[in-house]
C-alpha cells in the first residue's frame, strides 16, 4: 500500500478505474439526474463534496472505530455530511435543490461513498483518503457530464439552459427526442461511453464467460 | 461461370495478407450470394436438413411480399378515398413524392388499381430504400470491423422494420430507428444469433419512444399532407365495438382498406405470408398458437369483467385479431428465431405471454394504443428465462428416472 501517490489516487478513478465505468456503481443518479446540465452539475459537486469529507472524516477515526459497527459508523457520518449538502442547496441554490429533490439525500445510498469509506479511508490516512475521494467525485463528474450533455442536448435542443437547437414547437427546425428526456436513454448513453472507454483502454474488458468454438473452414477470418 | 472465374481470380486478394483484406466481408458477401458456399461443418453444429439461414432468411422476406403489396395499395387507396372528397387537399407531401405522383398516377375519385399502387410506391419505396442503405451501412461495417460475415438476416429486419412504419414517417427518422435497432438491438450483442431483442421492433420502439408524435399517434397515418384518418386502435378506444362495426367493418379490417402502418393493415394477406412461414416450419406453430390462445383467453376475460368507462373491454377476440398490428407481430415477429424462446415448451409459454400482454397493454393500459410491439418485446425478455426452466425441469426429470 505504500507506493500509492496522491496523483495516482486523485486521477486514477477518473478514466482507468472510473467508479460508473468500470465498477459500475452510482448508477440509479447518473439515470435520475441527468436531464439537465445544470442539475447535473449540482449533484456532481454535492457528491465530490460529500466523498471527499466522508473519506476524510472516517480517515480520521478509522483507528477509533469498532471494526462490528463500522458501517453504521461510517453511515452517519455520510448521512450527516449529505444533510449539510442538503441543507446548503437549499438555502443557497433552491431552484436547483427543488429540481434534484429526493436525489440528493439519497446521496446516503450512493454506492460510490460507502464504497470509497470502506474500501480505502478504513486502510488509509486522512490526507489519501480525501484526495482519493475528490478522484472519485471527478470521475463520477465525468461520466454525468457526459451523459447529461448528449440528454440535454438532443433531448430538449439546449446546454445549460441556454436553447442551441430551436425545437420545432417554438417554431424551429430541431425535434426533439423524447426518449433522451426519460430514465432509459441513460443506460444507452452509459453503455456506449463504457463501450468507448474499453475501445480506448482495453485492458479494462473482461473476460468472456465461454467463447464458441468454430463451425466451418472458412468464416472472414 | 464467367462471375465464378471472376471471383475466384480476385480471391487472393481479400484473404488474409492481401490487398483488400479488410473488405473480406463484402467480397464474401457477394460471392455467397452468386454462389452456394463451399465450406463445410466441422465442429459441434451438424446439418440435419438442407435449409441454412440464407434460405431461411430470403423466404421469410418473400412471405412479406403479400404483406407489402398490398400496404402499397392501402396507402394510396386510403388516401385517394380522401381525396375524393376532399379535392383541395395537397397530393403527397409537396416535395418529390408529389412529382412522382403526379407523373405517373391519376388521384382521387378516378384512381384505379395501379394508381393506388403507385401512390403508395412513392412512400414505401423511399422509406424502404433508406431502411435498406443505413442498415446495410451498419451492418457491413460491423462485418468489416469484426470479420465476421455479412447476414442475410438483414434482409428480414430491413423489410419487416420498414413495413412496422407508418407511410408519414420522416424519412430521418426511419434512418435513426434502423440504426438504434441494428446497432443497440443486435450488434453491440455480437450480431445475428446473439441477439435478445428483435432488431425491427427495438428500432420501431426507439421511435415510438423517442418521436411519439410521429409514430404512435392514432390519427396521423394517411399519405396526404395535413389529413390524419383514425386507426382502427384508436376507433376501438373511443367508442368500443360498435365504432369499429359501424366506422369500418370486420370484413374490410380483415381484408385491410384501414388506416396503420404500411404492411400490418391487411390480416388476409399476413396470414397469407404467415401460412407458408409455417407450413415450411419456418415460423413455429407453437409461438403462433400461443399467441392466438393468449390473445384469445385474456380478451374473453376482458368481456367477463367489463368495464364502464373504457369501451375496450367490450372488444371480442375476433376484432382484437384483426386491428392494429396484431397478426403481422404474432406471424413475423414473435416467431423471430433468433429472439424468441428455443424450447417446445417454453415457445407455448412465450407466445401465450405476448398475447396476454398485448390485449393488456391494448385495454389496461390507456397511454398506449397499441400493445403487440411491447409485448413482444416483453417477451423476448423472458425466452432465456423460460428456455432456462424447461431444460432444467428436463433435467430432473430425467434424473429421477434414473
Amino acid at each position: 500500500m505504500s507506493e500509492i501517490t496522491a496523483k495516482q489516487v486523485l486521477f486514477e478513478p477518473i478514466f482507468n478505474n472510473n467508479p460508473i465505468g468500470l465498477q459500475i456503481l452510482g448508477i440509479c443518479s447518473a439515470l435520475a439526474v441527468t436531464t439537465s446540465m445544470n442539475v447535473t452539475i449540482v449533484m456532481c459537486l454535492s457528491v465530490t463534496a460529500v466523498t471527499a469529507f466522508s473519506n476524510l472524516a472516517v480517515s480520521l477515526v478509522r483507528a477509533q472505530i469498532p471494526n462490528s459497527i463500522r458501517i453504521i459508523a461510517q453511515m452517519t457520518i455520510i448521512a450527516s455530511l449529505v444533510i449539510v449538502v442538503d441543507q446548503l442547496l437549499k438555502a443557497y441554490a433552491y431552484e436547483v435543490s427543488k429540481q434534484l429533490s429526493v436525489f440528493v439525500g439519497l446521496i446516503i445510498t450512493n454506492c460510490i461513498v460507502m464504497g470509497r469509506a470502506e474500501g480505502f479511508a478504513m486502510k488509509n490516512g486522512p490526507w489519501l483518503s480525501f484526495l482519493d475521494g475528490i478522484g472519485n467525485g471527478l470521475g463520477y463528474s465525468v461520466m454525468l457530464l457526459f451523459v447529461a450533455f448528449f440528454r440535454e442536448l438532443l433531448g430538449a435542443g439546449s446546454l445549460f439552459g441556454v436553447t442551441l437547437m430551436v425545437p420545432v414547437s417554438q417554431g424551429g427546425w430541431y425535434v426533439p427526442n423524447g426518449l433522451l428526456l426519460l430514465p432509459p436513454s441513460a443506460f444507452f448513453i452509459i453503455g456506449l461511453a463504457i463501450w468507448a472507454l474499453r475501445a480506448w483502454k482495453p485492458e479494462q474488458v473482461e473476460e468472456a464467460d465461454f467463447k464458441m468454438s468454430r463451425h466451418t473452414h472458412k468464416e472472414a477470418f | 461461370m464467367a462471375i465464378r472465374q471472376f471471383l475466384d481470380g480476385i480471391e487472393h486478394h481479400f484473404e488474409k495478407g492481401g490487398r483488400h483484406e479488410r473488405w473480406y466481408a463484402l467480397y464474401e458477401a457477394v460471392d455467397t450470394i452468386f454462389y452456394s458456399p463451399s465450406s463445410v461443418t466441422k465442429s459441434t453444429s451438424h446439418v440435419r436438413d438442407g435449409i441454412d439461414l440464407k434460405r431461411i432468411m430470403i423466404t421469410v422476406w418473400l412471405c412479406t411480399f403479400p404483406a407489402m403489396f398490398f400496404g402499397m395499395w392501402n396507402i394510396g387507396f386510403q388516401a385517394n378515398s380522401y381525396l375524393a372528397t376532399n379535392p383541395e387537399a395537397l397530393i403527397g407531401d409537396g416535395g418529390l413524392r408529389t412529382a412522382f405522383i403526379n407523373a405517373l398516377a391519376v388521384t382521387g375519385a378516378g384512381a384505379g388499381l395501379l394508381d393506388n399502387f403507385i401512390y403508395g410506391m412513392a412512400y414505401f419505396i423511399p422509406i424502404y430504400a433508406v431502411t435498406f442503405v443505413v442498415g446495410g451501412f451498419w451492418e457491413v461495417m460491423f462485418a468489416t470491423v469484426r470479420r465476421h460475415e455479412i447476414n442475410e438476416g438483414f434482409f428480414v429486419t430491413s423489410i419487416l422494420f420498414a413495413l412496422i412504419c407508418p407511410p408519414t414517417v420522416p424519412l430521418w427518422q426511419v434512418a435513426l430507428g434502423i440504426t438504434f435497432g441494428i446497432v443497440i438491438g443486435k450488434e453491440v450483442f455480437g450480431g445475428t444469433g446473439k441477439n435478445f431483442l428483435n432488431p425491427a421492433l427495438t428500432g420501431r420502439a426507439f421511435l415510438y419512444f423517442a418521436y411519439p408524435a410521429q409514430i404512435s399517434g392514432d390519427t396521423v397515418w394517411t399519405a396526404v399532407d395535413g389529413f390524419s384518418g383514425a386507426t382502427s386502435l384508436s376507433w376501438a378506444a373511443s367508442g368500443g365495438v360498435e365504432a369499429l362495426e359501424s366506422q369500418i367493418g370486420w370484413a374490410n379490417a380483415f381484408m385491410g382498406t384501414i388506416q396503420g402502418s404500411m404492411g400490418e393493415t391487411s390480416t388476409l394477406a399476413v396470414l397469407a405470408g404467415g401460412a407458408v412461414l409455417l407450413i415450411m416450419k419456418i415460423a413455429s406453430y407453437r409461438i403462433v398458437g400461443g399467441v392466438l390462445l393468449g390473445m384469445i383467453a385474456t380478451s374473453l376475460l376482458m368481456n367477463v369483467v367489463g368495464s364502464e368507462t373504457n369501451p375496450m373491454f367490450a372488444v371480442p377476440a375476433y376484432w382484437h385479431l384483426v386491428i392494429g398490428g396484431f397478426a403481422f407481430g404474432m406471424m413475423f415477429m414473435a416467431t423471430d428465431p433468433v429472439s424468441s424462446a428455443m424450447t417446445h415448451t417454453g415457445r407455448w409459454c412465450f407466445g401465450i405471454l405476448v398475447g396476454v400482454m398485448t390485449i393488456l397493454i391494448r385495454v389496461v393500459n390507456p397511454a398506449f394504443p397499441e400493445g403487440i410491439m411491447l409485448a413482444i418485446l416483453f417477451a423476448n425478455l423472458f425466452a432465456p428465462l423460460m428456455d432456462h426452466y424447461v431444460v432444467q425441469a428436463n433435467v430432473k426429470r430425467r434424473l429421477a428416472r434414473g
